[in-house]
């Protein structure tokens, strides 16, 4: 396979690229074909495309290449960085962000295509500079997830928050696009910066108990187990940063403003894949690194992901406003995901693996739908001005039940299989949690059925003109949906991959929660236990 | 020794290593070369010429240096230390100061001041600098710290016409007059608890005699902090940074933004972390606490400014709250980390320095934030400079700010000071609440209605009649404009450009924000340059 930094620096180089030829080339005065005036395309809209979709194939083909039988990291660059802090540019894939990178690269590619295509709308004003700040965004999360140092990992974590804040701001929708756009920014970056510290921390501490020079290598620190008290506040730390970012309960005050601000393709991606990087965290970072503090917390963690999910669940089938309808349904999902990450068991975080997975392919295509719907009801994405759009767009309404559905969890989809995991693992670590938590299964298919019914169907609106989805729009909609039902049918292509390096993640903190021996030692009767789970599903 | 062998030694007078001092001569020598020719008649030499001879004698100054790499000696009987601490503060002194003459070439502050006289001075005070960075003896640190501060006491006053920087003269000469004072006491009190001037002797002393404890060395040591911390503008002793670094001709702000804190830093350094050090264990929580403040007052205090130049005053005295974190733990890594930071400095506040120099000239709007809005699609060129050096100066990955952070916290981590660590990162967040509006100004916000006017032209472009236009610019005093017109009216003709075209400014922040991404990403150059600093402080 070639090396990882390809994959990863490849978008932002189309991005460069993109912004420079135009500026180039205008200035020469070449300026015709099909990136004169009034065409849609533009120079920068393309090469960002085939950046795009070259990450997508090369992601592709990485989860082609991997084998769910040998474990460990595979496809590793690592050089050193900077020597004097011990940081070393290290990339590396396993099971737990293989098919994460192939999230990202698909959103991405999605997106990109959804901008050049955009039917209605206008396409963005000074296109170079959006499609740049767009493709460095697509670097900068996909050097997260294969990050495997982790002042590189956090270096790319605050980094990718930058190109976002010129896009909401420069291109976010009024009012108070400005503003939301420093609220959330302030937000994340903070969380961030404390990250930062922390991170430090993990470094200076280990290598002092190791006696050696520091290092930010990740396998290197986890065979260095700092004390119990610091485990404690750097866990600390790290869960603020990558809870603001999710948004968890009482840390999601940018939320509403960034969905409403954000341009559609923006929040698809914003939405579907960098809320997965607080999750991922967790489980590459948090839980290998400070097991005993991730113990120590569990119960806290359980409760915040617990009110994530009830308070998330509640104002999404109350809210009008189909993308806050949107932004808190994700907010009780991603409240899944942190259930069952902190689960500490494999079931659990396996679960919540999947739906990490899963939730970025059906909220990607939904806000895409919403914007289609808002073209269809005169402009407003309030749910009172839409209703009766299925009227004459059955294609359209299928693709949306399909994503619906796949939302709400119904028996038969990936989503499904997800959450059935999650609470699974969550039955055996904390009994009383996850019946709480199983009231929200039932929330989700309120908010996801009246989200559809009163678009879709109910009474027509009063400015709604139903039209069928135009092919341009479901191009980029057919793919998405396409693999959601691949998903579905063979959700143990993902499981058997990430079985492995899930194990080895939550290994350490599950045999200190008291849950059992050692997963490796106990794994002939955990893998009976979830293949009956499957059977259930069959 | 001999009372007799100390007379004859007096009497052959010391040592003087000319090789050593060769830097120093190149920036004194340059200031007199400046200053004769700057007294020639030729309105275009000394327009032209004298900040060229200005870079030449900086060009000079930079190549002795160089040549004096890895040099360890103390000369003129230890006056000085030539060592890598000193030659690596010296060039980032140097650079800093070629940047300066560079955004001043045409200014109204050259021109006002005569072009002679404003190199000069300018010329001086660098050499000032870089004898306090490399002073091993508590005269040589007085006399560096005079020499720094007379020259900038003036140039700070040097726009004759406007009455802000008159201010920012006077109020910078009595503020740094007391801080002078404040030092003077406290290195003669030093001096009285261990009887020596020079800082090794002092280290010994201390060390010897128990006397890290005494009263009167720490109240000499108390009053050091304070003289120092109104040079470095470290908080609560920063009041006048603000009102000054807006008063002062922009090019001045720059140089005295980026060059007075690397010398009281670097002194500083040697004199708390060399001979001071025994007495560690008194001061550094005091200082930690010093630290502290000025990180949140600088922070604190930057919100909501509308006036750029005050924002970065601010900020400068938020950024000397982390480099003074450095000075605290002690250790190698700390002061290397400081060094570090010190040198990203440098180009990360010259991008911002620069991008408000030209945006000044080009709208009638001064430093204010507005003279930015919408500047990422009306001047792109001016617009990412700005936005590197917003998203450095807030500490941003893939920025040098990063990296530079990055090493403060791990040397206070690795230095036992973990929550000043934590308070480092507390004020970077602070800070995203004023570094970014200014991005959002250039690139969220469209450009106001109008904005695109140029500024009154007499003091900028000289224009026959500056007395008419002269209310725009907070019109001074009519006595000094009469005094000064005669003998300058038609200078600004080779000035006379059109206001739009400024190379050499643009070349400053493009040079400024292209160092700050490319040591962000490859520091490994910059470590190497600290790495000898750090050894030659002898620390662990």
């Amino acid at each position: 396979m070639p090396p990882l930094s390809i994959l990863v620096w490849l978008p932002a180089a189309c991005g460069l690229l993109g912004a420079i030829i135009p500026a180039v080339s205008s200035r020469a005065g070449a300026r015709g074909g099909f990136t004169g005036e009034g065409s849609r395309w533009s120079t920068a809209g393309i090469v960002a495309l085939a950046g795009s979709l070259g990450a997508l194939g090369l992601a592709i083909a990485y989860i082609a290449d991997y084998s769910p039988s040998v474990g460990g990291l595979r496809d590793v660059t690592d050089v050193v960085w900077i020597s004097e802090l011990g940081i070393h540019y290290k990339l590396g894939i396993d099971g737990l962000n293989v098919f994460l990178v192939g999230l990202t690269a698909l959103l991405f590619a999605a997106a990109v295509l959804a901008v050049n295509l955009r039917s209605d709308a206008r396409p963005p004003e000074r296109p170079g500079l959006f499609y740049f700040h767009f493709m460095l965004a697509e670097s900068a999360v996909l050097g997260a997830f294969v990050a495997q140092d982790l002042a590189l990992f956090v270096a790319f974590f605050d980094l990718m928050l930058i190109p976002f804040y010129f896009l909401i701001g420069g291109w976010g929708r009024e009012p108070a696009r400005v503003k939301a756009t420093i609220k959330l920014v302030i937000y994340t970056l903070v969380g961030s910066l404390l990250m930062l510290a922390a991170a430090i921390a993990t470094g200076v501490l280990a290598s002092q108990r190791g006696g050696g020079h520091i290092t930010f290598v990740l396998s290197t620190l986890q065979a260095l187990p700092l004390g119990k008290g610091s485990q404690e506040w750097i866990f600390l730390l790290f869960a603020a940063a990558f809870l603001v970012k999710m948004p968890a309960f009482p840390l999601h005050g940018w939320m509403p403003d960034g969905y409403r601000a954000m341009p559609i393709e923006v929040l698809m991606v914003f939405s579907g894949v960098l809320a997965k990087v607080g999750a991922y965290g967790f489980l590459r970072i948090v839980l290998p690194l400070y097991p005993q503090a991730a113990v120590h917390f569990q119960t806290l963690m359980l409760v915040i992901a617990l009110a994530s999910i009830l308070y998330g669940s509640i104002l999404a089938f109350t809210h009008t406003d189909t993308r806050l309808i949107v932004g808190y349904s994700s907010m009780a999902q991603l409240g899944f995901i942190t259930l069952g990450v902190f689960s500490l068991n494999p079931q659990g975080a396996q679960g919540a693996l999947l739906q990490m997975v899963n939730h970025g392919l059906v909220v990607a295509p939904i806000l895409f739908i919403i914007a289609l719907l808002a073209r269809r009801a005169g402009g407003s994405e309030d749910l009172r001005d839409m209703g009766g759009i299925a009227f004459r767009a059955p294609v359209l309404a299928a693709l949306f039940l399909i994503v619906a559905l796949a939302t709400l969890a119904m028996p038969g989809s990936s989503n499904f299989v997800g959450e059935f995991l999650i609470l699974l693992g969550v039955f055996k670590a904390k009994l009383v949690i996850a019946i709480i938590a199983f009231t929200g299964v039932v929330m989700a298919s309120v908010y996801a059925l009246r989200l559809f019914i009163r678009a879709m169907h109910n009474r027509v609106g009063p400015r709604v003109q139903s039209r069928e989805i135009s092919l341009r729009d479901g191009l980029v909609l057919a793919p998405l949906v396409a693999v959601i039902l691949v998903l579905a049918f063979y959700p143990q292509f993902a499981l058997h991959r990430s079985e492995r390096s899930v194990k080895a993640s939550v290994e350490l903190a599950y045999q200190r929660s008291g849950q059992g021996l050692s997963i490796f030692a106990s794994q002939p009767a955990d893998v009976a236990r979830l293949q009956g789970g499957f059977k259930v599903i069959k | 020794m001999t009372p007799s062998l100390i007379a004859t030694a007096h009497l052959k007078g010391p040592h003087i290593d000319f090789a050593g001092l060769s830097p120093l001569i190149a920036l004194l020598g340059g200031a007199v070369v400046v200053l004769v020719v700057g007294m020639l008649g030729s309105r275009w030499i000394r327009a032209q010429g004298v900040p060229t001879l200005s870079l030449a004698a900086l060009a000079t100054a930079l190549g002795l240096t160089i040549w004096q790499w890895n040099a360890q000696k103390s000369i003129v009987s230890g006056a000085l230390r030539i060592d890598d601490l000193a030659l690596v503060l010296s060039v980032i002194l140097i650079a800093g100061g070629a940047c300066a003459v560079v955004l001043a070439w045409r200014s109204a502050a050259a021109r006002d001041a005569g072009h002679g006289e404003f190199h000069a001075m300018l010329l001086s005070s660098l050499g000032g600098m870089s004898l306090l960075v490399s002073a091993q003896n508590t005269v040589t640190l007085f006399v560096g710290l005079e020499l720094l501060s007379i020259p900038l006491y003036v140039l700070c006053a040097s726009e004759l016409r406007r009455e802000h920087s008159l201010e920012s003269g006077l109020k910078y000469l009595i503020v740094g007059s007391v801080g002078s004072a404040t030092l003077l006491y406290g290195l003669a009190m030093i001096y009285g608890a261990t009887g020596a001037t020079d800082f090794t002797a002092i280290a010994g002393g201390l060390g010897r005699h128990g006397l890290a404890s005494d009263p009167l060395t720490l109240t000499g040591i108390a009053l050091c902090v304070a003289g120092l911390s109104f040079k470095a503008s470290v908080a609560p002793f920063h009041q006048w940074t603000p009102d000054v670094y807006e008063g002062a001709p922009t090019a001045v702000t720059a140089f005295m933004a980026v060059t007075t804190k690397v010398a009281a830093l670097g002194a500083f350094l040697r004199l708390f972390d060399v001979a001071l050090i025994a007495a560690r264990p008194s001061w550094a929580p005091a200082l930690a606490v010093l630290a502290t403040i000025t990180i949140l007052v600088g922070n604190v205090g930057a919100l909501g400014q509308s006036s750029l130049k005050r924002m970065l005053a601010y900020s400068s005295v938020a950024q000397a709250g982390y480099m003074l974190a450095g000075i605290v733990v002690a250790s190698r890594l700390g002061a290397q980390a400081m060094i570090f930071y010190l040198a990203v400095y440098l180009p990360m506040n010259m991008a911002a320095f620069a991008v408000i120099v030209a945006r000044e000239r080009e709208t009638g709007l001064g430093d204010s934030i507005r003279a930015l809005s919408g500047l990422g699609r009306s001047r792109p060129l001016l617009a990412w400079p700005m936005t590197i050096s917003m998203l450095a100066l807030a500490g941003i990955p893939a920025t040098a700010g990063f990296i530079g952070k990055f090493y403060l916290i791990d040397a206070t981590v690795s230095g036992g000071y973990t929550w000043l660590g934590v308070m480092i990162v507390i004020g970077s967040m602070i800070s995203l609440g004023y570094y970014l509006p200014v991005i959002a100004a250039m690139w969220m916000q469209e450009a106001p209605a109008g904005e695109e006017r140029p500024a009154p032209a007499a003091p900028l472009a000289g224009s026959p009649a500056p007395a008419g236009a002269l209310p725009a610019l907070a019109g001074g005093s009519p006595e000094l404009d009469a005094g000064a017109t005669p003998g300058e009216a038609g200078d600004g003709a080779t000035a006379a450009l059109p206001v739009r075209l400024q190379p050499e400014v643009l070349f400053v922040a493009l040079l400024g924000g292209a160092a700050t991404i490319f040591f962000g990403i490859i520091p490994q150059p910059l470590f190497d340059l600290v790495h000898g600093a750090g050894r030659a402080l002898g620390l662990l």
